[in-house]
Order: structure tokens, then sequence, then C-alpha cells
């Protein structure tokens, strides 16, 4: 126990030492913003995709299982558009979509990072002056906190738009439908899932860079590293979006 | 020049380099040799500050790199270039942009001028028309030369190169040698080199350092070498056969 809480305790004070390198002023802005354009690209705009593909299927699945699970005739027929709304906003769209990107976006971060730290990319950046962990990381966590929002925003979107599509399917009428996603709308859990997200969003970066960052050895582990960093921050995700929940309900 | 005054490195309980004395001179191709595990990779990142040394000094000409606080060492950094055993070419941009990279972070030229810059660079190490292409598309001797040209691209003082022939062949190994060996002429650097090829330290060894278990055995030049009567170095220099004939030879010559 003593040496599980000793090795929590050294990588949590690495990461520290590590996100204050992070945090400097860029030493050349010109180099930073085709940095920073570059990581919004690769890890926002490349994660368009699979948010819009899983966002759509889910918002359709959820409407599916509540009608035929929940629904019956005892309930308002806004029941399951409803639930459905709700289901997205507070959870869905921030948080387990957010732990789908820790798996695209974490292994993609840390094994690119592994892979300069392994190949000396990182020692060269060093031998040059260069703050390695605010050039390489920095970029990431802010290109990343930028565009969780638009994520965010797109996977409440197309999880209506899967919602609407079983309607087609004879599921649902559109207007009950309509009639439960507008039904007793709270602005406040649109900000909130994306205030969790952004929250997610630093987690995601930040801890699969550290990982990335410290690897030491070969390709085998780079691999392992990669690992790590989507299980260690899943499970952040899923700690802090514990507190996070009870804070901003 | 580069300077080194009683250096010690230990990892814990072990001393990797024991009492290192050694002067790198100017406009010299500087080479470290020893066996694997001897302590050079170890002496080299001691130098360049990818290392803190136990004790000692390390001097730019005259300056203690050692003491410097970190913005000092990353003024002396930018008088630094460096050419890896694995090359570390950035592998998701262009063999040009690779080049650029120092000048784009470091100079304050125009893009037009750091571009001429580069494509002059490339030029030096025969390069020419490679300018797209991405690391991964390149062979490993073309790869160590667009290391040498991102080296050279800021002008810099002092030439770290490790193991630059690791992996190549001994005709591309030649190349790589003879325009290290030249670019350290032409712009006077305090060029150092790691090495256990031999075929280096008989082309380009202006000053040679030996180190034998973290400690330095022997200092001397090329010429020096082959009549050195230091049995640790001799047999390390002639555990090659072709060298052993190549003494033979001379000694009944």
């Amino acid at each position: 126990m003593n040496m599980i809480l000793h090795r929590f305790l050294a990588a949590f004070g690495q990461y520290l030492m590590l996100m204050g390198k992070v945090f400097s002023l860029p030493e050349r802005w010109r180099m930073f913003l085709k940095q920073y354009v570059k990581e919004m690209s690769q890890l926002g705009v490349d994660s368009i995709g699979i948010v819009l593909l899983i966002s759509f299927f889910i918002g359709a699945v959820i409407c599916i299982q509540i009608k035929l699970n929940i629904q019956s005739p005892w309930m308002p027929t806004f029941t399951t558009g409803y639930t459905t709304r709700e289901i997205m906003l507070l959870e869905f769209s921030s948080s387990i979509m957010c732990l789908i990107l820790s798996g695209k976006v974490g292994s993609n971060i840390a094994s690119e990072i592994g892979t300069m730290r392994v190949t000396q990319q990182i020692d060269a950046l060093e031998i040059m002056g260069i703050n390695s962990a605010s050039f390489l990381i920095l970029p990431k966590i802010l290109g990343l906190l930028t565009m969780i929002p638009f994520l965010v925003i797109f996977s409440i979107a197309f999880g209506f738009i899967g919602a609407y599509a079983t309607a087609f399917m004879g599921v649902i009428t559109v207007d009950d439908l309509t009639l439960g996603l507008l039904h007793d709308f709270n602005q406040w859990y649109v900000w909130m899932s994306i205030i969790k997200s952004l929250f997610f969003a630093f987690i995601i970066a930040s801890v699969s860079s550290f990982y990335g960052y410290t690897v030491e050895g070969g390709s085998f582990d780079v691999g392992k590293a990669s690992t790590n960093a989507v299980v260690r921050s899943s499970m952040l995700i899923l700690f802090a979006d514990i507190f996070l929940t009870q804070l901003l309900s | 020049m580069i300077e080194l005054k009683h250096l010690y490195k230990s990892f814990e309980d072990k001393e990797v380099l024991h009492d290192i004395n050694a002067v790198f001179e100017e406009g010299k191709t500087n080479l470290i040799i020893g066996q694997s595990g001897s302590g050079k990779t170890v002496l080299m990142k001691n130098i360049v500050g990818l290392l803190t040394p136990t004790s000692g000094q390390v001097l730019y000409d005259g300056r203690d790199f050692v003491q410097m606080n970190k913005r000092e060492q990353v003024l002396i950094r930018r008088e630094m270039g460096m050419i890896f055993q694995s090359a570390a070419l950035f592998d998701s941009m262009s063999v040009l942009e690779n080049v650029m990279f120092p000048l784009d972070m470091f100079s304050d030229k125009n893009q037009a001028d750091r571009e001429r810059r580069a494509r002059f660079c490339l030029e030096r190490v025969n390069l020419k028309g490679a300018e797209n292409k991405l690391p991964g598309e390149i062979s490993g001797g073309m790869q160590k030369r667009v290391a040498i040209a991102r080296a050279i691209a800021l002008n810099p003082k002092y030439l770290f190169c490790d193991e630059p022939n690791s992996g190549l062949d001994p005709k591309t190994s030649l190349v790589i040698d003879d325009l290290i060996h030249d670019i350290t002429t032409e712009y006077s650097m305090t060029t150092i080199i790691n090495t256990h090829d031999m075929n280096s330290v008989m082309g380009i060894g202006e000053n040679i350092i030996y180190i034998y278990q973290g400690q330095k055995e022997w200092q001397g030049s090329k010429d020096q070498i082959m009549g050195s009567t230091n049995e640790r170095l001799n047999s390390f220099i002639f555990a090659s056969d072709l060298f052993r004939k190549v003494k033979e030879a001379n000694e009944n010559a």
C-alpha cells in the first residue's frame, strides 16, 4: 500500500513539475501559433467524424431504448424526447464523448510525444535551447481546449439528429420527440456540459502528454505509455465527473 | 574551445565518469573513442548539458556551463549544433522544414532569407532536390546529412556528433566523416565526435581521447595512435583484423 502511495505521489510530483515547465511563455509566437493551429486540426477537426458518428447512433439508440422500456400509456408523450435530451446534455456529450476521445486523442498524443522521446527528437529540441515541454505540450492542451466546446455542441446536435432518425423508422412521432426535446429546457445544462468538457480536455491532453514525455526505453515502452495514458486519463475523467457534476448541478 | 576539468558523474552509487580532464580545440575534429559502455555517451551528454555532472567544470571558451543559470545555458545552447546517432529529424516535417526549424525559432531574418539559408545548407551537404521529402522517405545516410545541415543552419560555434556513422555502410561513413571535417575547418568550429569507428579515427581524428571504464586513458592524434604503447588502447584498436594486419604490414615495412 505504501509502495503504491509512494509511486502515485512521485508520479503526481513529476506531473506538476512538467506542467510548471509547460506553462511558460512561448519562445517564438510565430512557431507557437503554427503548432497551435496544427494541433487544433489534428486533435479537434480530425475527431469530428468519430464524434458525429457515435453521437448520431447513441442518440438514436437512447431514443429507441427509452421508448421501448420506459414509455408507457400512463406517461406523458414527451418522456422519450425529454429523457433523450437530458442524457445527451448531462452525460453523453461531455463525459462519455470525452472518454471516447481519451482513447483516440490520448493515445495519439502519448505515442507521438513518446516516439519523439525515444528517437531523441526531444533531446534535439533541448540542445537547441528550446523548452521542449512547452513547445510540444502547450499547443496540444490549448488546441484541445479550444476545440472541445465545438465537439460537445456537434455531439449534442448529432445526438438529436439520431433521435429524429428513429422517428422516420416509426419508433416515435416527430411531434412527440420535438415536444420532449423542448420540454422544460434548462440552458445551464448546455453550459455545464461545455464546462465539464473543458476540464476533461485538460485531463486528456496533459495526462497523455505526461506519459509520452516521460517514456524511457523503446517502442514497447511507447506502447505501454500510450495504454497508461488512456487508462489513467479515463479514470481521472470519471473521478472528475463525480465532483464536477456535484459542483455544477 | 571546450575544456573539461575534473569531471565526475555518478548515477546513485555507480560512478560512470572519473576525473576527466580534456581540452577540445577550435577548428579541429576532436574524437572521443572507447568501447560500448565505457562512458562516451554519458560524457557527451554532460558536455552538452543533457546531464549535469556530479562535480567538475565544463568550460565553453572559459564560461562554466555547469554554474550558469538556465537563461545563460540557453544562450550557449544556441551556439551548439548536434548530430544524433539516430539523426533525430522531426518526422512530421519535410527535409527543408527540418533545416529551417532552428532558423524559424531563433533567426530574425525574413521567411525568404531563412529559406535561402536552409537551401544553402542542404546544398552544402549535397542534398539539393530532397527538400520536399519526409525523413522516412530518405536513406540513413541522407538523414545524417540533413541532420548536419540542420546543425549548421545557425552557424554554431560548437558541433557535437554522437556516433554519426552508426548504421551506415563504410562508403557513406566516409562521406559523413569528410563532411563533418570540412565543415569544422570551414567554419572554425569546435567539433566533438563520439565514435568507436576506427575508420573515422584514422580518417579525421585530429585530437583523440580514449575513454576506458569512465576514465581518460589516452590522448593524442591519429598519427600517434598506431604507435601507442598503451595496452588498453591497443587492445581496442587492434580488435579488428584489418587494423592488426595494417600494423603488421607497417612493422614489416
